[in-house]
């Protein structure tokens, strides 16, 4: 296998797990890629779907923001806002989402507004655009974030988009209609959000039982060719809890790469 | 048929005044800098800035001190990163401090959809298990009066005056406007007074020609300004791209208070009005955004007579 980068090891693990899927709120940059490349590959029937009013894009080139003008042209449907977010997202008809942000924590709830305190912040993110209703109301939830210490975080500074929230009820108790996050990609691993109880913790001597406080929490699922577990460990805040079955993320194939070099992203502007 | 043609300075000064509430809104596309950079070169000042996404234009108008607090759902640079005046003014209270109310997408699209309806509340499904309803007092959860559910509101948002920039417009108003959509329609019926900016001035019969496509009656336009690329960086569907050039340019000025406060001079208040603008930027980069043709396919609406 070539050398490829860490983006293009995200954008293949995203599209991969994209196979069967109709539906997907796209985010620009490595979502983007991720879903152009599934529908290329594992999804032929994906209809991209944009927060800007877009359902069923075709871009014919690499679009730079959500509202990029060939996103418009030759897409299925174009819509005002409030049609996008009445009748495609909370309608339920958003099978995945894309999201990410600068905190994250183990119930894949997700910061996006403020590192420090709202009122008198250090650091002013963005905030949530669409980000809270979609965590609530799209049918899953994939994250893609590089692997840092200071973004995968025992306590998040600003909860703005729910994830498991405290675990996995409570999504239920508080009736959030989608079924929350489900996958988070990073540069080194992929997690997946325990649905049972089984995993266990490392280090591997500090095994806990099961109870439903754990329910709905990230779980590391495969680690990356070349990647140690002690380096994924070292980049989360928190004691991680680990797959039984933990196992390698397959290798990059040389069709999904050249896809993506020579197609998708030639400028190499979100593969770098 | 009225005419409500004026130029742009004159249309600022009558509908655009000091404390107004302002959305001069666009997703991505469509953002009318023309009305802002007249709004700033006008010297208003404590505005309440309305938009979803704030962008690059209320991100000039803060650093040109108009605004006392903005209204808004995303702080970011689209596809870039952030809005560094809004950061300097917020985290740091350079040049001046801003009052923030922070929602969601679908929770502004709510507002200016219940100011539009002329409805008390807006029920969506969101900020259930987000911290946003703690820093913004506004967003509430109320009983449904048809079960045992609690789901999130929002008021209504009527500002004082809406700016809409759109392809076509007769001198009437009355608008056609095709790509994104965004949330334009609700926040021109929601506002007190609209201003529609427009690539061109066309006949009547054009507008009726395609009614489908007249997103805004001239029945809540108060002023019609015709002002090609009077959305520059953003972009007019089918007329000219987005110049993602100068976004990523903007980051590094924006970056620096005096590279913002020299560009604010040579580009805002060193110029007279956009015509000037247009003309200062020179050609080369009007014939860099031009877009190909892509022609919808032809529809009959029928002779019924």
């Amino acid at each position: 296998m070539t050398n490829y980068t860490p983006s293009e090891m995200m954008i293949v693990a995203a599209a991969r797990a994209l196979a069967g899927v109709r539906t997907v709120f796209v985010g620009v940059g490595l979502p983007n890629s991720a879903c152009n490349l599934a529908r290329r590959t594992v999804a032929p029937d994906l209809e991209l779907i944009y927060e800007s009013g877009v359902y069923g894009a075709r871009p014919a080139r690499l679009p730079l923001s959500i509202g990029d003008p060939t996103l418009i042209s030759g897409a299925t449907s174009v819509c005002s806002m409030a049609d996008l977010f009445g009748l495609y997202l909370q309608a339920g008809r958003v099978e995945v989402a894309f999201l990410g942000g600068a905190q994250i924590d183990r119930f894949g709830n997700l910061n996006t507004t403020v590192i420090g305190d709202w009122a008198q912040p250090k650091v002013r993110l963005p905030g949530s655009g669409g980000a809270c209703e979609i965590a609530i109301n799209a049918q899953q939830i994939f994250v893609i974030m590089r692997l840092k210490r200071r973004a995968f975080v025992e306590q998040l500074d600003f909860v703005t988009s729910p994830g498991h929230l405290g675990g996995r009820d409570e999504r239920t108790t508080l009736r959030l209609p989608g079924g929350g996050p489900h996958l988070v990609v990073t540069d080194k691993c992929i997690f997946r959000f325990d649905q049972t109880t089984a995993g266990q913790r490392y280090p591997a001597g500090k095994r806990r039982s099961a109870d439903k406080r754990h329910l709905g929490e990230m779980t590391l699922h495969s680690l990356h060719p070349g990647v140690e577990l002690a380096e994924v460990q070292e980049e989360v805040g928190w004691e991680l809890k680990i797959s039984p079955n933990l196992r390698e993320t397959e290798p990059l194939t040389d069709s999904e790469l050249s896809l993506l070099r020579k197609e998708l992203d030639p400028q190499g502007i979100y593969r770098k | 048929m009225t005419d409500k043609l004026m130029n742009m300075h004159d249309a600022i000064a009558a509908h655009v005044h000091d404390g107004d509430a302002v959305a001069i809104e666009g997703f991505t596309a469509c953002i009318c800098f023309a009305a802002a950079h007249e709004i700033m070169r006008q010297g208003r000042r404590d505005l309440t800035l309305c938009r979803m996404t704030p962008d690059l234009i209320y991100d000039q108008m803060i650093a040109a001190e108009c605004a006392r607090k903005m209204i808004f759902s995303y702080l970011g640079n689209p596809g870039v990163g952030s809005l560094h005046c809004v950061r300097r003014a917020v985290e740091k209270g350079v040049p001046c401090s801003i009052e923030l109310e922070e929602y969601s997408h679908f929770g502004m699209v709510g507002r200016y959809l219940s100011g539009a309806y002329n409805l008390p509340f807006f029920p969506l499904r969101s900020y259930t298990g987000s911290d946003l309803p703690k820093v913004n007092p506004r967003i509430r959860f109320a009983e449904s009066p048809y079960g045992d559910e609690s789901i999130a509101v929002v008021p209504p948002l009527n500002p004082d005056v809406a700016v809409i920039h759109a392809q076509r417009a007769d001198q009437e108003g009355n608008t056609h406007l095709w790509g994104l959509l965004g949330v334009q329609k609700e926040a021109a019926f929601a506002s007190e007074r609209v201003i529609v900016v427009v690539e061109e001035v066309v006949e009547e019969a054009v507008i009726r020609s395609d009614p489908n496509r007249t997103i805004i009656p001239g029945l809540v336009v108060d002023a019609v300004v015709c002002e090609p690329y009077g959305t520059h960086p953003s972009y007019v569907q089918g007329y000219h791209d987005r110049d993602n050039e100068f976004y990523l340019r903007w980051d590094k000025i924006s970056r620096d208070e005096a590279a913002t406060q020299a560009w604010l001079d040579e580009w805002v208040y060193g110029v007279q009005s956009r015509t000037e603008y247009v003309e200062k930027m020179g050609p080369k980069t009007w014939e860099r955004l031009a877009p190909g043709e892509a022609l919808a396919g032809p529809v009959n609406y029928g002779a019924y007579q």
